[in-house]
């Protein structure tokens, strides 16, 4: 029998949120372009704890033949935690939550980019949580957008992704991992932010239908902020 | 394996063989170093380092567990390493390859051979509880000599671990998360890498010298010049007098390695 003692247990205020954030703000954000020499496009990104690496790879050969596709080129998409990430270490290797996480990113992903310019090639998209601390599938499409643009890829927008959930009663944006575990819903949204199309939509916990609606309103909100940063990011490796 | 074209193959050989480097570095000399501690909040020791342009980052994390019947008491480490496909093209995702394989029995060699961590005092409970340390290596951009980079990040990851107190009362483990304390080190190992290119011996190969290389030796150090860990690799040969070489170089260049190590930038948690 292992105890633990106690340090943990803190007191959820009304008022405000645990961390002292509105309902409609986003932990700290910081974006950077280019971070790595081997592949081709590659981002880091850090939301509060949450720490991001995404790298891009092509567009390539497609090794494996029934991939390819005559027309245009396939997006395929890796999420992996790294074992020390996460208080339990995890043990390396793909599990059910992440095999699902690459799929819907990948999803996410497909529809900014313009794939018929490069017929039977692929490109791999790879994102791998350092640290984790809540909302790391937006954390890892919005660093992969960023990756994807920082490899040249052409695109017709970025993709953005946050959540928005209900805590205590409240709708409130970018959940942090206590406020996932203890809340009522969480909701992560990605969209293409100039047309304000949805790439992903995720839904966990119970929510009304106004709830829904001002959720998504206010992921969407919060989708325009991130974008905006994700810019930044660009602009501050290639200049305006 | 990469493919490295024919001319840039010549180019690297002509150069060793007037004792010089493609990328102006002297024979014997490493590249760049950049070690930086404490980068994960939720492990309890961590590490990035970048050698040249290879950059990986090591996490360590406990668990308590039993130890093996034939040491009751002493803990456990265990190593393990992904080869990250995002570090390099032909890295491919899945299970541990040999390369992975063989870089963290390498690194695992040097660090428990070398005894810098006392594993008798990672022992909590005799016969029932010890600590296990897992030794994460997250490899995330690879240009050539993993195995002396990634030394160097579970060295400078393991002396920034710290792990609650166990104190045992009435048969019951209770951890102190407020007080916690530095693992047991002694004397670290730290480990040099040579390629034979040509007739010659070079010090920490690039990743473009490492593809033409004919054979590789990793030399694990103590700094009282003790060899702790020894791995021969690559399809050729070396001779005595090649060994004899690079463990003299090992013996001068483990005092800058810990030098580095000295430097390391702690992050603030």
């Amino acid at each position: 029998m292992i105890i633990i003692t106690p340090d943990e247990f803190k007191r959820v205020s009304q008022a405000t949120r645990e961390d002292g954030r509105a309902p409609d703000e986003i932990r700290p954000l910081k974006i950077e372009a280019g971070i790595l020499e081997r592949a081709d496009g590659s981002s880091y990104l850090e939301l509060g704890d949450n720490k991001i690496l995404a790298a891009v790879y092509g567009p390539r050969e497609a090794q494996i033949k029934r991939l390819q596709r005559p027309d245009r080129a396939v997006i395929r998409c890796r999420y992996n935690m790294a074992p020390f990430s996460v208080k339990e270490r995890k043990r390396p290797g793909p599990d059910r939550r992440s095999v699902e996480i690459s799929k819907i990113t990948a999803e996410a992903l497909r529809p900014a980019l313009i794939l018929e310019r490069f017929p039977r090639s692929v490109i791999d998209v790879f994102i791998e949580v350092l640290e984790a601390e809540g909302g790391t599938r937006c954390a890892g499409i919005t660093a992969a957008s960023v990756a994807l643009a920082d490899a040249g890829m052409p695109m017709k927008d970025m993709v953005v992704a946050c959540a928005a959930g209900k805590v205590n009663g409240r709708i409130v944006l970018d959940l942090s991992e206590e406020e996932d575990k203890r809340g009522e819903a969480d909701m992560p949204v990605a969209i293409l932010p100039r047309k304000k199309e949805i790439t992903l939509l995720q839904s966990d916990g119970n929510l009304t239908q106004e709830e829904f609606k001002e959720a998504l309103d206010l992921a969407i909100k919060g989708c325009l902020k991130i974008n905006k940063i994700q810019k930044e990011a660009l602009k501050k490796k290639y200049g305006e | 394996m990469d493919i490295v074209p024919e001319i840039i193959r010549e180019n690297i050989i002509n150069l060793i063989n007037k004792k010089e480097r493609a990328d102006g570095r002297a024979l014997y000399e490493f590249r760049k170093m950049f070690i930086e501690t404490g980068v994960i909040t939720k492990a309890e020791g961590s590490a990035r380092v970048k050698l040249g342009n290879t950059q990986l980052l090591v996490g360590i994390k406990p668990q308590i567990g039993e130890p093996f019947p034939d040491t009751p008491n002493m803990g456990i480490i265990i190593t393990n390493s992904e080869l990250l496909p995002m570090a390099s093209p032909t890295f491919e995702p899945g299970p541990p390859d040999e390369r992975s394989i063989e870089l963290s029995r390498v690194v695992d060699r040097c660090i428990r051979e070398s005894n810098m961590l006392n594993l008798e005092k990672l022992c909590i409970v005799e016969s029932s509880s010890v600590w296990l340390l897992f030794i994460d290596l997250h490899i995330i951009d690879y240009d050539g000599n993993l195995f002396d980079a990634a030394v160097l990040a579970t060295v400078a990851a393991l002396r920034d671990t710290k792990l609650p107190t166990a104190k045992i009362e009435e048969d019951e483990i209770i951890l102190d998360y407020e007080n916690p304390q530095p693992l047991p080190l002694e004397d670290m190992a730290l480990m040099c890498t040579f390629a034979k290119i040509g007739d010659q011996m070079i010090l920490d190969p690039s990743l473009d010298e490492e593809e033409i290389l004919t054979a590789r030796l990793s030399i694990g150090m103590r700094p009282d010049g003790t060899i702790c860990a020894m791995q021969k690799g690559g399809e050729g040969s070396l001779t005595k007098d090649d060994i004899l070489k690079a463990i003299d170089i090992t013996k001068r260049r483990i005092p800058q390695l810990m030098e580095e190590l000295d430097k390391t930038i702690p992050q603030t948690r």
